[in-house]
């Protein structure tokens, strides 16, 4: 035992010392990221290959690395914050961690939609959250936006994603601003009473109960779709876009912001204005079926095929600054 | 006297392990300085009572399940005789390899509407009603399916020890097997049972990644949505912080546990066996739980890696495995020792002090890993702020020994209970024998102390060592650029709903678990 603990000792020393974080050199960005590594590393590699900056990288949710900039504050390693969700963006601003950046180039290249009014983090990708049918049960004519999927004749075939999952929470939180909490908060009622089934714990699995007749309608963000459809080219399913005579379909953001102490702020402004530069903004939407923010790149050509659509325009910061009474309407409602 | 100054050292070195464990919990509990009354008033409003209604049913359905599946499995293996006996033994430890949250969605998988099982039914029965896979009951069936091995590890260790005497004792007496089994080993064996059924319990409450996936609401929700959707990390730790209350329940009735208890000497390793009528009816449900926790999971696991043709396992995959296995024996190893250190001095200083202290030491376990690692991080980085401050440039937070020490913070219970088990079975006429009969100290440990207590220090090291493998939000929050582990590689994978790509991480952090049971189990 008393050998153990020497050599239990030894490692934890050694560990600790190579541990240590050395200070990121000149040449090095350092990036807080809620980001998949299969989907971020391919991008930070090209960036690496055309201007020889080393990038080092964190992957963690965003609330925790929020929490993790909050208690490090001015001795944070991070230069950069990409995550996915205006929310968590706007959260993370809100708390003043996030710092405002003046770029002719992110100016012309995001939308101001999908930037937030203070200029502390802006778009990278774009992600659509719409109507997910049954091709053999339903008719597209019958469908037409997400307020009324909670009319009655859809009693007993929606699918729904639990309520916990942020992407619910911020169409909710449009729907908010757009309908007020009275009339939002009885739409949701009707959803929860044309459940067909308990709420699913992620998209994918919503779909599944779709194919299998389950149910017949549910609403689904759009690269799932794309991932299905992908395996199995001949899915029974059919993306429908809704509010089109309305406010366009909801989307939300994947996005990024450089850190209120971020130890080499130039270069990271750098590294975000290359990533809404075309041939980034491909390689950031593409692997995972989203659109780009820069209006001047064609999205994928899977994701092109799924036809041409209008989007909510209202600022994508509205799903941060109405999250919470979202939650608090759908806990009311019922809607788990 | 330099007794007197080792003994109030080593109350002090109690003290300084506790206080290492106390720090991110009163970090938390200092979270109460603000007022959060509006999201309490929200949460109490809409979903809290029936939150905690889940969180105690859930809580008794473990505590029946895993007793029921761990006693019996460990007393049949432990006394009986039946077909497949030595093999089942050591594979009915294997279910521990399996992350909760693994079997969880591959249950809801397997059971859905939408799954396999209910298709081929409506395929036969065209009016198949159909079941919900999602209810309360399937949550329990997983977790006690996964969480049994606690028990039965412990459960199997007391009744082996209890040797060949107490049942001849009962033979004797005419009692049959399973008489014999309640009036004598049971109680006999009731310390290692609660300290396993502690160990479960606790991480029921602390779970999060299998009911979110049967999406059940536990109080570990109220958590996660304060925390993620409410933007109120406040509120989520003082809601965690009431989880400590639960706890205490939870050690009180270990304590009960204990008390009263008989240890026995080891009887020897040749326990005698019966092999009752049916022997063939126990080899059948061993394998049922077997199947339904291991190998049903894994081939669906299986399955996956193959349809996924191995995407994403290369050169950086194989360093996961590297790192994942380094973090897990590094770790389980100092845990082992700082436990060890801990119920040594539990043992030999009988003040309450020390008593509290160890009993502080142990309250990692069952706070929600997340909210915890928040509080490691928060107190660490403030030290940090503090010696940066002094002039000395060390970066913890983001340091590998943060990390492990976060390890230390959260596992200390998984290992003090099989030791502090295990050194009582030493009991102390036996030490003050050794002496008399002239034994040097060293000789006392290396062959009354080790010998003695191997098996249970052994178990800590598996226990301690596959739980940190499987760790996943302290990882995250706290590990060194570059010191990615296949947790977090499934984590990231699960996040944008990627289940069959996370197989392959998935199966391999199960194999990885079963290379400590191997060990553990082949050895002789």
């Amino acid at each position: 035992m008393r050998i153990l603990g020497l050599l239990a000792g030894a490692l934890v020393m050694a560990g600790g010392l190579w541990g240590c974080s050395e200070p990121a050199e000149q040449n090095e960005l350092v990036v807080y990221t809620s980001r998949n590594d299969h989907l971020i590393k391919p991008v930070f590699d090209a960036y690496t290959e055309s201007t020889g900056v080393q990038i080092r990288y964190i992957t963690d949710n965003a609330a925790a690395l929020t929490a993790r900039l909050q208690a490090e504050g001015e001795r944070t390693p991070a230069d950069l914050f990409i995550t996915v969700d205006a929310g968590n963006l706007w959260n993370a601003a809100n708390k003043d961690l996030l710092q405002p950046v003046e770029s002719v180039v992110l100016n012309a290249n995001v939308p101001t939609a999908l930037t937030d009014p203070d200029k502390r983090w802006f778009g990278l990708t774009v992600r659509a959250r719409t109507i997910v049918y049954s091709r053999d049960r339903v008719d597209p004519a019958t469908l037409s936006s997400y307020e009324d999927l909670a009319d009655p004749k859809w009693k007993g075939r929606l699918c729904l994603r639990t309520s916990k999952k942020v992407y619910n929470q911020s169409l909710v939180a449009t729907m908010i601003k757009r309908l007020g909490e009275e009339k939002t908060e009885e739409i949701v009622r009707g959803w929860v009473g044309n459940l067909a089934t308990d709420v699913f714990s992620n998209d994918t699995a919503l779909m599944e109960a779709i194919v299998a007749g389950q149910c017949d309608v549910g609403i689904v963000n759009t690269y799932y779709y794309g991932r299905m459809k992908r395996d199995n080219p001949q899915l029974p399913l059919a993306l429908f876009w809704a509010n089109q005579d309305s406010s366009g379909v909801h989307i939300n953001i994947s996005g990024a912001a450089i850190t209120q102490h971020a130890p080499h702020p130039e270069q990271a402004k750098a590294l975000l204005e290359w990533m809404t530069q075309p041939a980034a903004q491909s390689l950031l939407a593409d692997r995972n079926l989203e659109y780009p923010v820069n209006s001047a790149v064609k999205p994928a050509d899977e994701v092109a095929s799924w036809g041409d659509f209008k989007s909510d325009d209202l600022n994508v910061s509205v799903a941060g600054e109405l999250q919470v009474d979202a939650v608090k309407l759908m806990d009311r409602a019922g809607y788990r | 006297m330099p007794r007197r100054g080792l003994r109030s050292a080593s109350g002090a070195s109690a003290a300084a392990l506790a206080l290492l464990v106390l720090v991110p919990i009163l970090v938390l509990l200092s979270a109460w300085h603000q007022q959060q009354w509006e999201t309490w008033q929200h949460l109490l409003d809409t979903v809290l009572w029936r939150l905690v209604g889940n969180t105690l049913f859930l809580m008794v359905g473990v505590t029946v399940g895993v007793l029921l599946l761990g006693v019996s499995l460990a007393w049949c293996v432990a006394t009986l005789d039946f077909p497949g006996r030595r093999w089942l033994e050591w594979a009915l430890f294997l279910p521990m390899a399996m992350p909760a949250y693994v079997l969880a969605f591959v249950m809801v998988d397997l059971l859905d509407y939408a799954g396999p099982i209910q298709t081929q039914l409506r395929h036969w029965w065209s009016d198949f009603p159909g079941f919900s896979a999602r209810h309360p009951l399937w949550v329990v069936v997983t977790l006690s399916l996964v969480l049994y091995p606690y028990v039965y590890m412990l459960a199997r260790l007391a009744f082996q020890a209890q040797g060949r005497a107490v049942l001849e004792q009962a033979r004797i007496l005419g009692d049959g097997p399973v008489r014999a089994f309640f009036k004598v080993a049971l109680p006999m064996a009731r310390p290692g049972i609660a300290a396993g059924l502690a160990l479960a319990l606790m991480e029921t409450l602390a779970d999060f990644g299998a009911v979110s996936v049967f999406n059940f609401d536990t109080f570990t929700t109220a958590i996660y949505k304060s925390w993620y959707g409410l933007f109120n990390l406040q509120a989520a730790a003082q809601l965690a912080s009431l989880l400590l209350l639960f706890v205490l329940v939870a050690l009180w009735l270990e304590r009960r546990g204990r008390r009263r208890a008989r240890f026995s000497e080891l009887g020897g390793r040749k326990v005698m066996r019966v092999r009752p009528r049916g022997a063939w009816l126990i080899t059948l449900l061993a394998f049922a739980v077997l199947f339904m926790a291991f190998v049903l999971p894994v081939s669906r696991l299986l399955y996956w890696v193959v349809e996924t043709r191995l995407d994403g396992v290369d050169a950086r995959f194989l360093n996961l495995v590297w790192r994942t296995f380094l973090l897990g024996a590094m770790s389980a190893g100092l845990v082992l020792v700082l436990a060890s250190w801990l119920a040594w001095v539990k043992r030999h200083q009988s003040s309450a002090g020390v008593s509290v202290a160890a009993q502080l030491a142990t309250l990692g376990y069952a706070l929600p890993g997340s909210v915890l690692a928040v509080g490691i991080m928060v107190s660490f980085s403030a030290v940090e702020s503090r010696l940066n401050a002094w002039g000395l440039p060390v970066a913890l937070v983001g340091g590998l020994a943060a990390l492990v020490l976060a390890y230390v913070v959260r596992f200390m219970a998984v290992a003090f209970g099989p030791v502090e088990n295990a050194l009582q079975q030493v009991r102390p006429g036996l030490v003050d024998a050794a002496r008399t009969l002239g034994a040097s100290s060293t000789e006392v440990g290396q062959r009354v102390y080790l010998p003695m207590m191997l098996p249970g220090l052994l178990t800590a090291l598996l226990l301690v060592g596959i739980d940190v493998m499987k760790e996943m939000p302290a990882t995250l929050l706290l590990r060194p650029f570059g010191w990615d582990t296949l947790a977090v590689r499934i984590y990231e994978l699960t996040a944008e709903g990627e289940w069959e790509r996370a197989a392959a991480p998935s199966l391999t952090l199960v194999l990885l678990g079963l290379l400590p049971v191997v060990l553990l189990t082949r050895r002789r």
